[in-house]
């Protein structure tokens, strides 16, 4: 099927009216691959690395570590990535990104993929020309108070003061749930992270509203993190996972079975200590699972291993999730697997 | 006659007595300047009372109630109760000690952060060579290139034995070396050039001269940057890529460029027409009248303006944040997004600021006795 190429960079270069001798290279219309073959995996095996866009520093999803090493949520799905293709997590480049930047690079081709919590929306998936590989994390908009003040869910914030970020959507969700709920509350707007957090311990603000992730990050550092509570209502759907660029299914396709791969190796009850021992269960779907039958990796065009490869070095989906989100105070909630109550973290059949 | 003379004896002089003590020395200054009347005295004993809770307050907080490292758990999550507890009456100095490394080069690879470390040896090494009249000749042009082509073999590595790192894992004070010092040492050469075609009769090169200035000016860094990293790639064709640091560098010499080039063109304007009709009246050609007479005269009197620029742009490469790249500040803030360590943002805020300080003060301090040593004809 042919698109047209990358409609976002028309609409900046209409806007930008510059120079347009230069830019008509740029126009011409790309050639849809062709079934089968897959530009970016070719440019990264050619390459021998992975370049892979994550934040420039989110607490538990990614950031460097004091040796200056990648870690994280996010970053060990880049690395997740890089094994399958390489079986070796080191043989990724990361690349930070703004939250400004981060869909240039990838448009541009700086990156091969962006695994940088972004949310999965229409305008994102069509007009920006990308492609949303799956939802690695649910997150949604959520408020915290100090649980001195006996607030039991957010519809009881009327006439609060309530401190939020400016610039990303946070800001318009709450103004869109305070008027569909008809609630009046007082915003106290702090463009700094370290800022807000002060503003509300201090008591300048009753709530502070940000992603329950974020919430979650905050309230377990506080010397006393009983004191402050995560109120159950979200308002808003915060969809996040990796994604690629527009047209390129091949690269689509190993993603989201990567992160499918991942969920049926907890599901199943493969983890990284036991995989091994694992390869002889003769359960079925295991056997799929880790390449013994099936051939499923080479449909990916990867090896059939690839799975055997990631788990083994990262862990399943659960273990990943321990290891980067639950130490900063992350719950499962709504990533814990289906077969949990409120669990949506569903993959179709690996075979 | 002579009866007088010989036994009065001469009038001695009265024996050396010192100056009354409130008259002279320290006690004497005290009492001229600081305590004159009851007034003054009341505003010093009041200032003074408030500069030594100060300073009290300052020492408890850096040095006396400060805890210096925290214990480590063995999953790398730091503990950092024991400076949560202190509730602000003391400085964490623990988040510098654990992420001094990550502040001051970034994701670069942890094994090799000797090679970051050697390189800004060299950059300091070279301003205080730069420095030096001594070396204020030709000998100063292969000085720069060979250190120059050292720093560009010990970061990118890849030759003689050391691994080769991709521009992306560089950060921290490196970054911030190399943004200041290729953009000014582009952007200077680039302003005198501007700076004389803007004063130029040919009508093209001036309208060229002063487009650029003007639209460079017009524009604010950030914008120019967010240009260099989120339209430029747009313009090239898919999967050819130019490095983000260097196009961050490219929009940095533009934009120093325009700046210092107004400031010399300051100078070429407050230069005496009488200079210029002087060098013509000797017969010399254009780049002869301009690099003997003109140029020496004018730089010199630019002195603090350009000094001045050096130092707002110096600071200025903080700004490269907003692209992603891990310059000093950018990695000092990112050290505080662990859960653990955050809200120890002041602690390391002085840490990157006392940097900046340093360098930027040794430029104020230099500049100040440069200007002092080629003005000495103009001193009254």
């Amino acid at each position: 099927m042919r698109k047209p190429a990358r409609p976002f960079l028309r609409r900046v270069l209409g806007a930008a009216a510059l120079a347009t001798v230069v830019t008509m290279p740029a126009l011409a219309q790309q050639p849809a691959p062709a079934a089968g073959t897959s530009p970016t995996l070719d440019a990264i095996r050619a390459r021998g690395t992975l370049i892979c866009g994550v934040n420039t520093g989110l607490a538990g999803f990614a950031q460097p570590d004091s040796q200056g090493v990648w870690r994280g949520f996010d970053v060990d799905y880049c690395r997740a990535v890089a094994i399958a293709l390489f079986n070796d997590p080191e043989r990724v480049r990361f690349v930070p990104t703004t939250a400004q930047n981060r869909f240039t690079a990838l448009q541009s081709g700086e990156v091969d993929m962006l695994s940088r919590n972004t949310t999965w929306t229409l305008s994102r998936d069509t007009s920006l020309g990308f492609d949303f590989t799956g939802i690695n994390f649910y997150d949604g908009q959520g408020f915290m108070v100090k649980a001195s003040l006996g607030v039991r869910t957010a519809r009881e914030l009327d006439g609060a003061t309530i401190c939020v970020q400016p610039g990303t959507t946070t800001e318009q969700n709450l103004t869109d749930w305070a008027r569909s709920n008809r609630i009046n509350f007082r915003p106290v707007v702090i463009e700094r992270l370290e800022e807000v957090v002060q503003a509300y311990l201090s008591g300048r603000c009753d709530a502070y509203t940000t992603d329950v992730s974020g919430l979650a990050a905050t309230r377990s550092v506080q010397p006393r993190p009983a004191d402050h509570v995560i109120l159950p209502d979200v308002i808003s759907k915060e969809p996040l996972g990796p994604l690629v660029r527009h047209g390129d299914q091949r690269f689509a396709d190993l993603l989201r079975w990567i992160h499918f791969g991942l969920l049926t190796a907890e599901e199943l009850g493969v983890t990284s200590q036991n995989v091994q021992q694992m390869l002889n269960d003769n359960r079925p779907d295991v056997q799929r699972l880790l390449g013994r039958t099936g051939g499923l990796g080479q449909m990916l065009g990867v090896d059939n291993a690839f799975m055997v490869n990631i788990v083994s070095r990262l862990g399943n989906y659960g273990q990943m999730f321990e290891r980067n989100l639950t130490p900063i105070g992350i719950q499962r909630g709504p990533n814990a697997l289906w077969t949990t109550p409120g669990g949506l973290q569903y993959a179709p059949p690996f075979r | 006659m002579s009866d007088i003379t010989a036994n009065t004896s001469v009038p001695r002089s009265a024996p050396r007595r010192e100056a009354p003590v409130a008259t002279t020395g320290a006690l004497a200054w005290l009492r001229a300047n600081l305590f004159s009347g009851w007034l003054s005295t009341a505003v010093t004993l009041a200032l003074g009372y408030l500069i030594v809770r100060a300073v009290m307050g300052l020492v408890d907080w850096a040095f006396i109630n400060a805890i210096w490292s925290v214990p480590i758990a063995p999953n790398g999550q730091a503990q950092t109760q024991a400076c949560r507890e202190l509730q602000g009456s003391g400085a964490c100095w623990a988040v510098v000690t654990e992420k001094h490394r990550f502040m001051l080069f970034g994701t670069y690879p942890y094994e090799q952060h000797w090679r970051p470390a050697l390189v800004c040896v060299l950059f300091v090494g070279l301003y205080v060579v730069s420095a030096m009249r001594r070396f204020w000749n030709w000998t100063l042009v292969p000085i720069w290139m060979g250190t120059l082509t050292v720093i560009g073999i010990l970061m990118w590595g890849g030759v003689f034995g050391l691994p080769y790192v991709p521009q992306e894992r560089w950060g921290g004070l490196p970054i911030t070396l190399i943004l200041a010092t290729f953009g000014l040492a582009f952007a200077f050469p680039l302003s005198i050039l501007v700076a004389l075609g803007r004063r130029s009769n040919l009508p093209a090169i001036k309208v060229l001269c002063v487009l650029y200035v003007e639209l460079i000016r017009g524009v604010p860094l950030i914008s120019l940057l967010f240009m260099a990293s989120v339209m430029f790639p747009l313009f090239l064709p898919e999967g050819m890529n130019i490095d983000k640091l260097l196009r961050a560098q490219i929009a940095f010499i533009l934009f120093a460029g325009a700046y210092l080039a107004e400031v010399v063109r300051a100078g070429l304007q407050g230069l005496p027409k009488g200079q210029y009709e002087a060098a013509d009246a000797m017969g010399l050609s254009y780049w002869q009248k301009t690099g003997l007479i003109i140029l020496p005269q004018a730089l010199r009197m630019v002195i603090p303006p350009l000094v001045n620029t050096f130092i707002g742009f110096f600071k200025d490469t903080s700004l490269v944040l907003i692209i992603g790249i891990f310059d000093l500040l950018t990695a000092g803030k990112t050290a505080i997004v662990e859960p653990a360590w955050q809200g120890f943002g002041v602690e390391v805020y002085v840490f990157v600021g006392l940097i900046y300080l340093v360098f930027c003060f040794a430029m104020s301090k230099y500049s100040a006795g440069l200007e002092a040593d080629l003005n000495k004809h103009r001193r009254r």
